[in-house]
């Protein structure tokens, strides 16, 4: 390596602002992914609405936030505002522009789930009388959430990982605190690695996290071990 | 006897398709009415035009006192005093048979857990089944599947019950018990309207035989009927089925 | 520049977005690359490929591209390098990219049914011409739509090369933004250049997931990150 020798004392003795860092990532994501998931699922059901009107303006939602990079939508959320006269604080600035983000990739994920339930279950449920919110929640959003829980994992770990980029308005989140680091201590290199693997042990610990909330959700996967 | 169901001059189409034609039949109170014909006939759109899974272009359907033809006609109360199964039992993979039961008393009627509770285990007596009460669908055959199927139908205490094509999916092993459970719902007093292809069946519990073709009602009388068809088509028919 | 927003900073945005659509087909290709030989490996027989294919793909899809990106960044100026931006943003994205579409084409060879493998081998093929000759071709197939999904995400991420100093668009529109203090307008500019990018590619690839009737087998596990 060129004379150079990695060095991660001085870099691990900056522990406590690690800790702080990953917890702040930690309630980001926590934050975007329930609002964002609630968001989503909302939009969902609004983009197979018979109101042409609404599920027109769901779709495109969904399409405007898939096909640009989540920087961009931090900076229009926190520059963009603040230039408009809504001055917002840089964590509520990231949270709005998380929970815009993961809602679209939900939407589209949880349309596909419930797409999926079969038309004759929704006519079983409306001939039991049971109004159009309650046939949605009982027997479509739950079999969809179930069939499409593994992508939603996926999404929300991708979620939480990108949320290192709203360190870029200031949040003082995991990556931000790595830059700190580097800064302080010179040890650039030092200082991504072991961020890097705090990210892959957060990454291991959501998708546990929410393998754990399936299990509790889905009751017939945890009895019969089956999928939808 | 009043008519708890009744269809005058029922006209549907799908597009360019005439399903029904002029569609009449009175269904009275404890009758069990059984309507054959071949695959294309109408008899399920029919069927489905009552609890108005499908909407009709021109006549009237009554049931219960409810204008289902109407417009403004309350779909969530209509639907309280009809109860239907299908051919492919429709139940819901994830919840357990209990909750497939007590799922419409509990939300549609807003019963206590206590009297939904009540209920389930006692449809489910009926339909022979209670020892599966905490069963997933997917761990019951299909025969059983069908017959809770008709518990979570009966926990609705419904006024007139619908079954479309319930046998078709079974295996020939199958059918027999759940074509028991419908015959003790026939003794039992219920008026019921049955789509069906069992033939043998039909002669044995239906106090009245519709003979669909073409969309019409083609023929209409007792199940003696079966035995002696008065049109060349229901002699084709029932000599092709039997 | 300075002053009001003109046509010459409209230019210089353009010339960032030519340099994003480089740098997406460089990470495209790259990333392909050695997606490919990640997904031989993750399906292969031999436990020496399989092992570290699978711990690359398990670190990386573990680790935010902002991370990757500072580690090439500072790793090859550590090696005693000093290249322009866009190696250290070509080799990141190479290295992203490469897990994702890896994983990506590993769920494709794997969803060729099991008896196409078994006829192969009863024609006495062997292994690699079963591969080549069977199932890659039918893979690819089903490939094809969340590949060109994949594109998509590939463009969205090179945003990234921007914090490193790479002048791609985020990077163009943000010099912009420094010299007339228009954030609203330059950044809602950029996004309208990304969507310009990004939409036709997603309109394909929706298409392309209908037309072969892939609907049914759709892995939504195949997402990508949302940046």
């Amino acid at each position: 390596m060129m004379g150079y020798k990695l060095e991660f004392a001085d870099v691990l003795a900056q522990w406590p602002l690690f800790v702080q860092g990953a917890w702040m990532t930690i309630q980001l994501s926590a934050l975007a992914v329930v609002l964002g998931f609630t968001i989503g699922t909302l939009c969902a059901i609004g983009r197979r609405s018979r109101y042409r009107l609404l599920s027109f303006a769901c779709g495109t939602y969904v399409e405007a936030v898939r096909n640009t990079p989540l920087l961009i939508q931090i900076f229009i959320v926190f520059f963009g505002l603040s230039s408009a006269g809504f001055k917002i604080p840089a964590f509520a600035a990231a949270l709005v522009a998380l929970v815009l983000n993961v809602g679209a990739y939900t939407c589209e994920i949880m349309r596909a789930g419930m797409d999926a339930v079969h038309k004759g279950q929704i006519e079983a449920a409306e001939c039991l009388g049971l109004r159009r919110a309650q046939v949605y929640w009982h027997v479509i959003l739950r079999p969809a959430m179930e069939k499409v829980d593994p992508a939603l994992t996926s999404q929300f770990v991708l979620l939480m990982l990108a949320s290192s980029i709203t360190s870029q308005i200031g949040v003082e989140e995991l990556t931000a605190v790595a830059n700190r680091v580097q800064s302080d201590t010179y040890r650039s290199f030092e200082s991504f690695i072991v961020v890097a693997v705090i990210y892959i042990v957060l990454s291991w610990m959501m998708r546990g996290g929410l393998w754990a909330i399936g299990q509790v959700v889905f009751t017939r996967r945890r009895k019969l071990g089956t999928l939808a | 006897m009043s008519a708890v169901v009744s269809l005058e001059d029922v006209h549907k189409s799908f597009g360019a398709l005439k399903v029904l034609n002029g569609v009449s039949f009175d269904v009275r109170k404890g009758q069990v009415v059984a309507i054959i014909g071949r695959s294309g006939s109408g008899k399920s759109t029919a069927l489905r035009c009552i609890n108005r899974l499908e909407t009709i272009d021109h006549g009237r359907i009554e049931v219960c006192g409810h204008v289902v033809s109407d417009e403004r006609v309350d779909l969530n109360r209509l639907r309280r005093d009809i109860g239907i199964v299908f051919q492919s039992y429709n139940l819901f993979p994830h919840l357990t048979v209990e909750e497939n039961i007590s799922l419409g008393p509990r939300h549609a009627k807003g019963m206590p857990l206590a009297e939904a509770r009540r209920i389930t285990t006692e449809v489910l007596s009926r339909v022979g089944l209670l020892d599966k009460l905490h069963a997933y669908p997917e761990q019951l055959s299909g025969g059983q599947q069908q017959r809770v199927a008709i518990a979570r139908s009966l926990a609705m205490s419904p006024q007139v019950m619908l079954f479309d094509e319930v046998t078709s999916a079974l295996d020939p092993h199958l059918t027999g018990e759940v074509l028991r459970v419908i015959e003790q719902l026939a003794a039992g007093g219920m008026t019921m309207i049955l789509v069906t292809h069992e033939m043998a069946f039909a002669r044995k519990v239906a106090d009245v035989v519709i003979y669909m073709h073409e969309g019409r009602v083609w023929e209409t009388g007792a199940a003696a009927l079966l035995s002696s068809p008065a049109t060349s088509e229901l002699q084709q028919f029932v000599g092709v089925t039997l | 520049m300075g002053g009001a927003f003109n046509v010459n900073h409209f230019n210089f945005m353009l010339t960032g977005a030519v340099w994003t659509v480089g740098l997406s087909l460089i990470a495209f290709a790259g990333g392909g690359l050695l997606g490919f030989a990640i997904a031989l490996a993750r399906v292969s027989r031999n436990r020496l490929l399989r092992w570290p294919a699978t711990v690359y793909v398990q670190l990386v899809q573990g680790t935010p591209l902002l991370i990757v990106m500072f580690l090439c960044y500072f790793g090859l100026a550590m090696l005693g390098l000093n290249l322009p931006a866009i190696v250290a943003a070509g080799l990141s994205m190479t290295i992203y990219v490469g897990a994702y579409a890896g994983e990506i084409w590993r769920g494709c060879i794997q969803s060729v049914p099991r008896t196409q493998w078994e006829a192969a081998e009863c024609l006495a093929l062997r292994r690699w011409q079963r591969m080549r000759l069977v199932i890659l071709p039918q893979a690819a197939r089903i490939a094809t739509p969340p590949t060109v999904g994949l594109m998509v995400q590939v463009v969205k991420n090179t945003s990234l090369a921007s914090i490193v100093g790479f002048v791609e668009l985020t990077r163009a529109g943000q010099l912009v933004n420094n010299s007339i203090v228009a954030p609203l307008l330059v950044y809602m500019l950029v996004a309208g250049i990304y969507f310009a990018l990004c939409f036709p590619l997603s309109w394909w690839s929706r298409k392309l997931e209908v037309r072969l009737n892939f609907a049914h087998r759709r892995q939504p596990d195949l997402a990508f990150a949302p940046a």
